[in-house]
């Protein structure tokens, strides 16, 4: 049976086992890597995806959970990586291999949208679920800042 | 490079260049005697070279060399190196993945060494390419060399300027001899302007939009993913299996067993379970059913090693490392003895991306995308498991998850090869985070007895220092049980602490879980028992821990390495080790008072041909503690990007907190018992504290910055808890209750 849902503001609809996690469903059906694999029981964050704008680990996410659903992955978070969470990660040169930043920045991007001027105990709430065993946990804390404070000037030009 | 099954420099050319017209200069990174440049161009096979720049007619300007990006950013580091000697924005340098060539074997990344070793290589290629553009252009002007220069991506010349872009150059330059990179002129560093400065890394932009490709998001048309179930038990070995209700699990296509692939790239064997999607394969995997014979190993367990260890340490090491004086005799005779244990457990290294291979092996040619740092070793095996010969074998190196030491391995490539072989189509071997937690090489665990005795004047009259350990050579050398133990110290058999007496001895002891290279390797003990051990031996000396330090490390000279072969390698340089402790502390604010319940501890070590030094503040009360500030002071020689060094030092910090703070790999009837992030947690980060670190300037040059912070983290930390309760933890990783 096909599921459908909404993937990066485009339909999309797939024919898979209704227990399939979205992540592979992602990954391995569509294509679409950005989103990683790290530990398939929703410990480590490197999966995260937005479902209809909630921070969500697709490992643990059937993809019928998911139909008639709004996704937003790291490759629909914008089109040309100006998202100010994008701009702020390379400001701060966060990445070091890189693998656990789709996450990282998905999980980020769902706070900021939440919180816009975060304190610091409000990202190590947002935060917390998403392991970076290169450590770059003080450079995306700082890059979080950065990217509220980006937002803010935008918001107050525009 | 797609078609890299390259032998000789001519082909290489060919492939390289796509036809048209290139300045191509080969040279090697690997160290060996430079040999006559001219006639290694004309030899055929084996190529000596094992990297290239290549200047395109487009100004397009390629590095291509063996070098993998795991997140140490050496894709921004080499070009900026290789730029400042060419006169190019560097920022336009590609780097490209050198094929693999089995007649070179050592192509590898790891041991902290790719500035290290790369560093006048790369200045030297650059150099070269720049005289021979400058040469090209003087030679249309018919103007001498000297009135001309390389300037950004040009040769200009003259007042008022003209100038050529190099591109327009390289046709004719790439007819001029190669000078000798020996004594090609190197830019004065006064000149620089690109080494030595800050620098964004190249690769954010792909690893900010899901772009960046791992090993993992390797897709080929037609590929099939596969899981394979292995012995939980070390050594253990398939009996028998039941795969009908597996092969029932929708998108399952096929279940096979793949045999053992012995003591080479060291699996085990198991069941491979192949599907359509890797979801469907891990689902198959918990539909089968798998008798095993588990073998001699399913006795072991960590209760069982640490008796071992106990029983090893109450008689003499079994082998007398290095023996200076009579440390046994100075102990006796002192009034002032210090005696302590020291424990350190398996580690496992945990990469975010678990391991994964994929490899599509036709008739007569393979095909592999391989997340490696040792692509040369892959090669080696899938060409084994093929039956083909090396140079049949395409190795795609892609970007890592992370490597630490655990992607030197072979293993995880051997048995997407045996897959691949058997299946006939192309294959992604998939690790989950339990395969990846449960099957890795772990660091060591080990045992340490140090002794210290301290004469009438607070000076150290004598250090012993007794290890058992599961070592990493007795898993790989042939000589197995033999293993003296030197492997063991590292740098840790290299006392910076002057005493007339010293005396290293080691016993080894058997384990079957499989050991090797975690990050740091030995030097993540040697510096945990060394840094902690003369912490203690100042406070039982009455005196302050870094005046302590400074005082018996006493005058600036440099002590050769101990060990055989090590002695000619750079000695280490006592006045950079005080220099490092004297900056972390200065920026530490050492001597500024802490609230009660608060401790700073420092400590400094030399590893890697770099010495780092740190100063961790904890706060401790009922029993929780909490580190609240590591300041790391480095001495890495010259530092091509400061930015990346950096971001290595706060990585490798963050990486050590982790194994001083949070779980052990432990073993129980021959199997580890952790499997995922719920069982062996990682820092995170509301746990994270933040990291200063400081770099001294350094004219030296670069030597290893991936690795050395490891080894100061965890006596730092323990020491500073000392300072703040007065309890001294010897066994890591640290829990709550050791303070109670």
């Amino acid at each position: 049976m096909a599921i459908s849902f909404t993937l990066n503001g485009t339909a999309q609809s797939v024919e898979v086992s209704p227990d399939m996690p979205l992540l592979w469903v992602l990954r391995d059906t569509l294509n679409m890597t950005g989103t990683k694999f790290g530990c398939g029981m929703a410990l480590c964050g490197a999966c995260t995806v937005h479902i209809n704008g909630e921070a969500t680990r697709s490992c643990i996410t059937p993809i019928s959970s998911v139909a008639g659903k709004k996704v937003t992955t790291i490759e629909g978070l914008s089109a040309d990586g100006s998202h100010p969470v994008q701009k702020a990660w390379m400001e701060e040169d966060v990445p070091q291999c890189g693998y656990c930043q789709s996450g990282q920045i998905m999980s980020a991007v769902a706070l900021l949208a939440k919180k816009p001027n975060p304190t610091d105990a409000d990202i190590d709430d947002a935060m917390s679920g998403n392991i970076c065993r290169c450590g770059t946990y003080q450079r995306i804390r700082k890059a979080i800042h950065r990217a509220a404070s980006m937002a803010g000037k935008a918001h107050s030009a525009g | 490079m797609s078609n890299a099954s390259v032998v000789n420099r001519r082909d290489f050319l060919k492939t390289s260049a796509a036809g048209g017209a290139a300045l191509m200069i080969g040279f090697r990174l690997t160290p060996r005697t430079f040999g006559d440049q001219a006639k290694d161009q004309e030899e055929k096979t084996p190529n000596p070279f094992d990297a290239w720049v290549r200047i395109t007619p487009d100004d397009r300007v390629t590095l291509v060399l063996g070098k993998s990006e795991m997140g140490q950013g050496v894709y921004t580091s080499l070009p900026m190196v290789l730029a400042e000697e060419l006169c190019v924005d560097w920022k336009k340098v590609h780097v490209e993945q050198a094929p693999t060539n089995p007649k070179i074997y050592d192509l590898g990344t790891g041991g902290s060494g790719s500035i290290a070793g790369s560093w006048l290589p790369l200045r030297q290629a650059g150099a070269a390419a720049r005289e021979m553009l400058i040469a090209a252009a003087a030679k249309r002007w018919e103007v001498g060399t000297e009135t001309c220069k390389a300037k950004n991506g040009f040769v200009v010349h003259g007042h008022p300027e003209r100038s050529f872009r190099f591109g327009e150059l390289v046709v004719d330059a790439s007819n001029l001899p190669i000078p000798n990179l020996n004594k090609v002129p190197l830019k004065n560093s006064d000149d620089f302007t690109i080494i030595g400065r800050d620098m964004h890394r190249l690769d954010t932009a792909a690893k900010s939009n899901g772009s960046a490709k791992f090993g993992i998001d390797s897709r080929v048309p037609g590929m099939l993913y596969a899981v394979i179930e292995r012995c939980p038990v070390f050594e253990g070995k398939v009996a028998s299996f039941d795969a009908s209700k597996a092969k029932a699990v929708p998108g399952v296509r096929d279940v096979f067993e793949i045999k053992t692939s012995g003591r080479g790239a060291s699996t085990t064997g198991g069941v491979a379970i192949l599907a359509d999607n890797s979801w469907a394969a891990i689902q198959g995997r918990k539909a089968l059913a798998v008798k095993w014979e588990e073998g001699a190993a399913a006795n072991e367990s960590s209760e069982e090693l640490n008796k071992q260890f106990l029983d090893k340490a109450s008689t003499p090491g079994k082998n007398i490392l290095r023996n200076d004086g009579d440390a046994d005799a100075a102990l006796s005779a002192s009034a002032r003895k210090l005696e302590a244990v020291y424990e350190l457990p398996f580690a496992a290294h945990v990469c975010m991306e678990p391991m994964n291979c994929t490899v599509h092996i036709r008739p007569d040619s393979a095909e592999a995308w391989v997340p490696s740092q040792g692509p040369q070793w892959a090669q080696a095996v899938i060409a084994e498991a093929a039956k083909l010969p090396p140079e049949k074998v395409t190795v795609h190196t892609t970007l890592m998850g992370g490597g630490f030491g655990r992607r030197y391995q072979a293993d995880f490539v051997m048995e997407a090869a045996q897959v691949a072989k058997i299946s006939g189509k192309p294959v992604m071997v998939l690790w989950t985070r339990e395969d990846d937690m449960q099957h890795d090489f772990y660091r060591p665990a080990s045992y340490h007895k140090l002794q210290g005795a301290l004469d009438s004047q607070g000076k150290l009259a004598a250090w012993k220092h007794f290890q058992t350990s599961t070592s990493i050579a007795a898993k790989w050398s042939q000589k197995g049980a033999d293993d003296p133990g030197m492997g063991e110290f590292g740098t840790g058999a290299t006392i910076p602490y002057a005493t007339p007496n010293v005396r290293v001895e080691y016993t080894l002891a058997h384990s079957s879980a499989p050991r090797a290279w975690w990050r740091s390797v030995e030097h993540s003990s040697s510096g945990f028992v060394m840094e902690s051990f003369v912490d203690e031996l100042a406070h039982a000396a009455g005196q302050e821990a870094l005046e302590f330090r400074l005082k018996l490390i006493g005058d600036s000279r440099k002590i050769p390495q101990f060990g055989e072969g090590r002695e000619n390698y750079h000695p280490l340089d006592t006045a950079r080790l005080k220099g490092v402790l004297q900056l972390a502390a200065e920026k530490a604010g050492w001597d500024k008072p802490l609230r009660k319940g608060q401790g700073r501890g420092i400590a400094g070590f030399y590893s890697f041909y770099s010495y780092v030094a740190a100063v961790a503040e904890v706060s401790a009360a009922n029993s929780v503690f909490k580190v609240n500030r590591i300041v790391c002071a480095v001495d890495c020689g010259r530092a091509v990007n400061p930015n990346g060094v950096r971001a290595q030092v706060e990585s490798a910090a963050i990486y050590a907190l982790t194994a001083t703070v949070k779980d052990a790999i432990t073993v129980d009837r021959g199997r580890v018992m952790q499997a995922n992030f719920n069982d062996y947690a990682m820092i995170r980060m509301n746990e994270a504290p933040p990291i200063e670190v400081y770099i001294v300037p350094s004219t030296e040059a670069p030597t290893g910055i991936g690795e050395p912070t490891v080894p100061v983290i965890a006596p730092a930390i323990c020491n500073a808890i000392f300072k703040a309760t007065g309890k001294r933890l010897r066994r890591l990783p640290i829990r709550n209750e050791d303070l109670a």
